[in-house]
C-alpha cells in the first residue's frame, strides 16, 4: 500500500486549480484513484489559494492528512504548508521568484529549485507559461511519466492555439527534465494501475445524475458552491436537449422550476444556503400544489455570507424547516460523487412517485472536490419515464383526489377535460379554494383537516422508498462513528487509519437524513458500544434530528465549523480518546 | 381514480374542442369590483381567438385580482404572492404550445414581484399578462400599493402617501415589453380587444388595467377614471412610435390615456432559446440513456 499526496499553492489568478488538476488527471488516467481538494477564497486574484491531489493504490475518501510534494508559486505557500511535508518530501519553487532554505523544511524534506520562469522565456516573451517547468518537475517527482503529462495538457488547452500549446510542452519538459537531473523521484511515486478513470466534481455527478434521470429545465441563481451545476448544464444544455435558465434571483429560479414542472417536464434549481433561505416560501408552493420539485442545496459555512468557499453542514435545521407549516418533503445526503450520481436520480425518482418537494443535500466539500469513478459506476442506463398522467374516464377529474397514498392522478396543461387550478391555498379535492367563503365552516374545517392527512401521508409513503442507513465495518466495532454527507469520506480515511494500528471501528450513516425510520435508528443505535457524531456544524444538527426521532442521545460529538473540511487525524485522535476514556 | 396512461399531447387549435367558459366557481370579490369586467375580458378574448381551453394556463399570485384562474375554465396556477411570472415563464418553456395569461394586482406585480415584472418583459417572453390595478392593497384590507398617489391616505399612510407611485406603462416600455396596453374595467369591449391583441401579439403583452376597488380606494373610483380617459386610438397615437409611447405615458391628470402605447416585435425568448427549436420541451425525448462518449471529457 502507497499514498501520494501533491499540493500546489499560490495566488488566485496563478493557475492554481489547473495545475492541480492537470496532475490530478495524470493520476486517474494512470487508473489511480484521486481525491481533488480545491481551497480557495473569495477573491479573484492575490490571495492564497491551494490544490491537493491525493492518489495511492487504495481509494482515497479525503484529501488525508500528509503530504509529499508541494510547488510553492509563492513564498506564502511554502510558509503554510511546508510544516506539512512527510519525510521524503521535496518543496519545487522557483529561486528567481523568492529563496527556500533547507534549515525552514522538516527533517528529511529537500528544497529542489526550479528555474522555471527561465524555461518559459526559452519559448515566449508572454508570462504565460510560468507554471509549467513547475508542472513538468512536479509530475517527474510524483512518477508521472512525461508522454502522459504532455497528452493531459494538450487535451486541457483543447482547440486553442497552437503555439500556446507548444510553449507548454516545451517549458513542462524542461521542468521534467531538470528535476530528473538534479533530484530523484519520490518514494512513493505512482505506478499505473489499470484503465483510466473518471475525474468529477460531485458538482458535475449531480448535474449528470439529474439529466440521466431526465431533467429538461434547470433554473438556478449563481452562489458558490453550486454554480457547477449551472456550468456543466449550460455547457450541455443543447447537446442534452435541457433547458437552462439562469434566473434574476433564486426566488424566480425556484418558481421558474415549479412552473416547467407543473408544466410537464422534470425541473431542477440548485443553490447554496443563502438562495435556498430565498426559495423557502416556493418550496412549500411546491408542497401544497404537489408539484415535484427537485432542489440541490450545497453547503457552506454560514451564518449569512459566512465563508462562501469554505465548507459546513449547517443548514440541516434550515432544510428541515424550510417553509411555513407543514407539507412532505425528504432530504438525501451523498457522501461522494459517485453517490451524488445515483441520489439525484433518487430524488428525481421520489419527486415524481410522490409528488413533493426533494432536497440534495450537498456541500462545498462534496460539490467542489474531485473524485474519481469507474465508468460502470455511472451507467447512463436509465431510460426515463414519460411523466404519470391520467385520461378522462367519464368521471368528474379531482386533481387532489384523497388516496391511501397521498398521491394523487395528475394532470398536465394540454390534456383536454382534465382541467384543474394548482392553487397554494388550501383546496379541495378539485383544486377549489377553502380558504375565503368557506373557511371556518364546520364541513370544510374537516376538509382542510383530511387535505392535509392526504398530503402529509406522503411521508410515510417517502419513507417506505428511501435508502437505510448504512453500517460500515464490524459490527461489533468498540467505537461507531454516526455521520452523513461528505463527512463520511474523512470517517471512512480515519477508520482505516485507526485499523492499520488495530483499532477497528465502524460507522453509521444516513444516505437519507430525512424522513428516517426511527425504529432502524433506535436499532442500529442500541447495538453500538461507544458512538462518535462526527458533523460539520455548531449544534450538532444531526444528532439532535436523530435524538428527535429516535430517542438516542449522542453526548459524544467532534464538532467543526471553520470553514474546513475534517482531516482524518482529527478523527483518529478523538475516536482514540473515546475508546481510552470515553464513556457511552 | 382515473386511469394512468402514456403522455397527451397538447391539440392543435380547433374550433371543435370546448372553449373557455365560466368554471363553477363564483367570484367572491365585493359587488361592482372591478375585476369582474377584466374577468368577463379575457374571457371574451380567448373565445374569440378560438384557443381550446386546454391550452390555456392562467397564472395569479396573491391579492384579490389573483383569484381570477378560478373563475374560469381553463388550466390554471394560482400562485404564491408576487411570484405569478416566473411561474409563468416555467409554464411556457415547458410547453411554448400553450397560450400562458398571467393575471394579478398592483401589490403582486409591482410591489413583490416587481424584479420579475422587469426581466419577464426584457426577455419577451411570449405571453401576456393583465394587471387589474386599483392603486391600493385590497385583500389585506386598505393599504397603500406602489401605484397609490402621492398623498394618499390609507391605513398604512394615514398622514399621507411620500413615495412617487410607479408608472407601469413607463415601466414597461423601458424594460423592453413589446406590446404595452391600458385598459379600463369600465369598458369591457375596450379591454377584451386589447386583451386579444396581447395574446395574438408574438412577445410579452403588458395590459395594465384600472380596476377600481370600489371598498376601499374612495379616489380611483370608476367615476374618477370615466371623466379622465380618453382613447389613444381616436387621438392619432402612433403605437409603432416609443418616443409617443412614452409621451402619452407620462400623461395623468384631466386626461389619462388607454389603449394601445406601443407594439413593435422582436424575436421571444422561446425563439432565441435553441432548445426549444425541436419543440414543447414537454413533448422532447429526455435523458442521456447510452451516451457514453459523454463520460470521455472526465477522463
Amino acid at each position: 500500500m502507497y499514498e501520494l499526496s501533491v499540493r500546489s499553492g499560490g495566488q488566485a489568478g496563478d493557475g492554481i486549480a489547473s495545475v492541480g488538476e492537470t496532475i490530478a488527471r495524470c493520476f486517474s488516467r494512470m487508473g489511480l484513484h484521486v481525491f481533488g481538494l480545491n481551497a480557495y477564497q473569495s477573491v479573484i486574484r492575490g490571495g492564497h489559494v491551494w490544490y491537493q491531489a491525493r492518489t495511492g493504490d487504495g481509494r482515497p475518501h479525503s484529501q488525508g492528512d500528509g503530504l509529499d510534494i508541494l510547488y510553492a508559486l509563492d513564498r506564502q505557500t511554502v510558509d503554510v504548508h511546508a510544516a506539512g511535508l512527510r519525510r521524503g518530501g521535496t518543496v519545487v519553487f522557483d529561486p528567481e521568484k523568492f529563496a527556500v532554505s533547507a534549515g525552514e523544511l522538516p527533517a528529511g524534506v529537500t528544497a529542489l529549485p526550479v528555474p522555471t520562469l527561465e524555461f518559459a522565456r526559452k519559448h515566449t516573451s508572454q508570462s504565460i507559461l510560468q507554471n509549467a517547468g513547475g508542472i513538468g518537475a512536479t509530475a517527474f517527482l510524483s512518477g508521472i511519466p512525461l508522454d502522459l503529462l504532455h497528452q493531459v495538457l494538450t487535451d486541457s488547452f483543447g482547440r486553442k492555439a497552437g503555439d500556446v500549446v507548444t510553449w507548454n510542452l516545451g517549458a513542462s519538459a524542461d521542468g521534467y527534465h531538470f528535476a530528473e537531473a538534479h533530484a530523484s523521484a519520490n518514494d512513493h511515486a505512482v505506478r499505473k494501475a489499470g484503465a483510466a478513470k473518471l475525474l468529477m466534481t460531485g458538482n458535475q455527478a449531480i448535474a449528470l445524475g439529474a439529466a440521466a434521470a431526465g431533467l429538461k429545465f434547470l433554473a438556478q441563481y449563481p452562489m458558490t458552491p453550486a454554480s457547477g451545476v449551472l456550468h456543466y448544464l449550460a455547457a450541455h444544455a443543447q447537446d442534452f436537449g435541457i433547458v437552462v435558465k439562469q434566473a434574476e434571483d433564486e426566488i424566480a429560479a425556484i418558481n421558474m422550476a415549479i412552473g416547467a414542472s407543473f408544466g410537464g417536464v422534470r425541473a431542477m434549481t440548485a443553490t447554496s444556503g443563502g438562495g435556498f433561505s430565498l426559495m423557502v416560501e416556493a418550496l412549500g408552493m411546491a408542497g401544497m400544489t404537489e408539484t415535484p420539485l427537485v432542489v440541490v442545496e450545497s453547503q457552506r459555512s454560514g451564518p449569512s455570507t459566512g465563508l462562501p468557499t469554505k465548507t459546513e453542514q449547517g443548514d440541516l435545521n434550515l432544510m428541515l424547516g424550510a417553509g411555513q407549516g407543514e407539507f412532505p418533503r425528504a432530504i438525501l445526503a451523498p457522501t461522494h460523487a459517485k453517490d451524488a450520481y445515483h441520489a439525484t436520480i433518487r430524488a428525481f425518482e421520489l419527486a415524481e412517485a410522490w409528488q413533493t418537494p426533494i432536497l440534495l443535500a450537498s456541500d462545498l466539500h462534496l460539490s467542489e472536490s474531485h473524485f474519481t469513478v469507474d465508468r460502470e459506476e455511472i451507467p447512463l442506463d436509465l431510460a426515463p419515464s414519460s411523466l404519470f398522467t391520467v385520461q378522462p374516464n367519464g368521471h368528474e377529474y379531482l386533481r387532489y383526489q384523497y388516496t391511501e397514498s397521498g398521491v394523487s392522478p395528475r394532470a398536465l396543461p394540454g390534456q383536454a377535460g382534465l382541467q384543474f387550478i394548482a392553487g397554494s391555498d388550501e383546496h379541495d379535492e378539485k383544486g377549489h379554494l377553502v380558504s375565503d367563503t368557506k373557511s371556518g365552516i364546520p364541513r370544510w374545517v374537516a376538509e382542510r383537516t383530511r387535505m392535509m392527512d392526504k398530503r402529509m401521508g406522503k411521508m410515510k409513503g417517502l419513507l417506505a422508498n428511501s435508502e437505510p442507513l448504512v453500517l460500515e465495518g464490524p459490527a461489533d466495532a468498540p467505537l461507531t462513528f454516526v455521520a452523513w454527507g461528505s463527512t463520511v469520506g474523512p470517517i471512512r480515511d480515519a477508520m482505516a487509519q485507526l485499523l492499520a494500528q488495530g483499532h477497528p471501528t465502524n460507522l453509521l450513516y444516513f444516505p437519507t437524513v430525512y424522513p428516517l425510520d426511527p425504529a432502524a435508528a433506535a436499532l442500529a443505535l442500541g447495538r453500538t458500544h461507544r458512538t462518535l457524531l462526527v458533523e460539520a456544524n455548531y449544534s450538532g444538527q444531526f444528532g439532535r434530528l436523530l435524538r428527535a426521532e429516535s430517542g438516542v442521545h449522542l453526548t459524544s460529538r467532534l464538532l467543526k465549523y471553520d470553514g474546513e473540511p475534517f482531516y482524518p487525524h482529527e478523527i483518529v485522535a478523538r475516536g482514540l480518546e473515546e475508546m481510552n476514556h470515553g464513556g457511552k | 381514480m382515473a386511469e394512468s396512461s402514456a403522455r397527451v399531447m397538447p391539440t392543435p387549435t380547433g374550433g371543435a374542442l370546448p372553449l373557455i367558459g365560466k368554471s363553477d366557481t363564483k367570484p367572491t370579490w365585493c359587488p361592482g369590483c372591478g375585476d369582474f369586467g377584466v374577468v368577463a375580458a379575457v374571457e371574451m378574448a380567448v373565445k374569440r381567438l378560438q384557443i381550446p381551453s386546454q391550452n390555456v394556463v392562467i397564472v395569479s399570485g396573491i391579492g384579490c385580482s389573483s383569484n381570477l384562474p378560478h373563475f374560469l375554465s381553463s388550466y390554471g396556477f394560482h400562485a404564491i404572492h408576487g411570484r405569478s411570472l416566473p411561474v409563468a415563464e416555467g409554464i411556457r418553456w415547458a410547453n411554448h404550445g400553450l397560450t400562458v395569461i398571467g393575471t394579478g394586482g398592483d401589490g403582486d406585480g409591482f410591489g413583490i414581484g416587481v424584479g420579475h415584472f422587469i426581466h419577464t418583459m426584457r426577455r419577451n417572453v411570449d405571453m401576456t399578462y393583465v394587471t387589474m390595478d386599483n392603486q391600493i392593497y385590497g385583500l389585506t384590507t386598505g393599504q397603500a400599493s406602489p401605484t397609490s398617489a402621492m398623498g394618499q391616505k390609507t391605513k398604512s399612510t394615514p398622514t399621507g402617501v411620500i413615495e412617487h407611485p410607479i408608472d407601469p406603462i413607463s415601466l414597461a416600455l423601458a424594460s423592453g415589453a413589446t406590446y404595452v396596453a391600458r385598459g379600463f374595467s369600465g369598458d369591457v369591449k375596450q379591454l377584451a380587444d386589447l386583451v386579444a391583441g396581447g395574446i395574438q401579439h408574438k412577445g410579452f403583452a403588458f395590459v395594465d388595467v384600472f380596476s377600481p376597488c370600489v371598498t376601499y380606494n374612495k379616489i380611483n373610483t370608476f367615476d374618477f377614471f370615466r371623466q379622465r380617459v380618453y382613447k389613444l386610438e381616436s387621438a392619432g397615437h402612433d403605437p409603432s412610435n416609443i418616443v409617443a409611447a412614452f409621451e402619452r405615458s407620462l400623461e395623468w391628470g384631466d386626461k389619462i390615456p388607454i389603449g394601445l402605447f406601443y407594439k413593435t416585435e422582436r424575436p421571444t425568448y422561446e425563439d432565441l432559446e435553441e432548445v426549444l427549436a425541436a419543440g414543447p420541451l414537454a413533448l422532447q425525448p429526455s435523458g442521456i440513456k447510452g451516451r457514453t462518449a459523454i463520460l470521455d471529457e472526465f477522463v
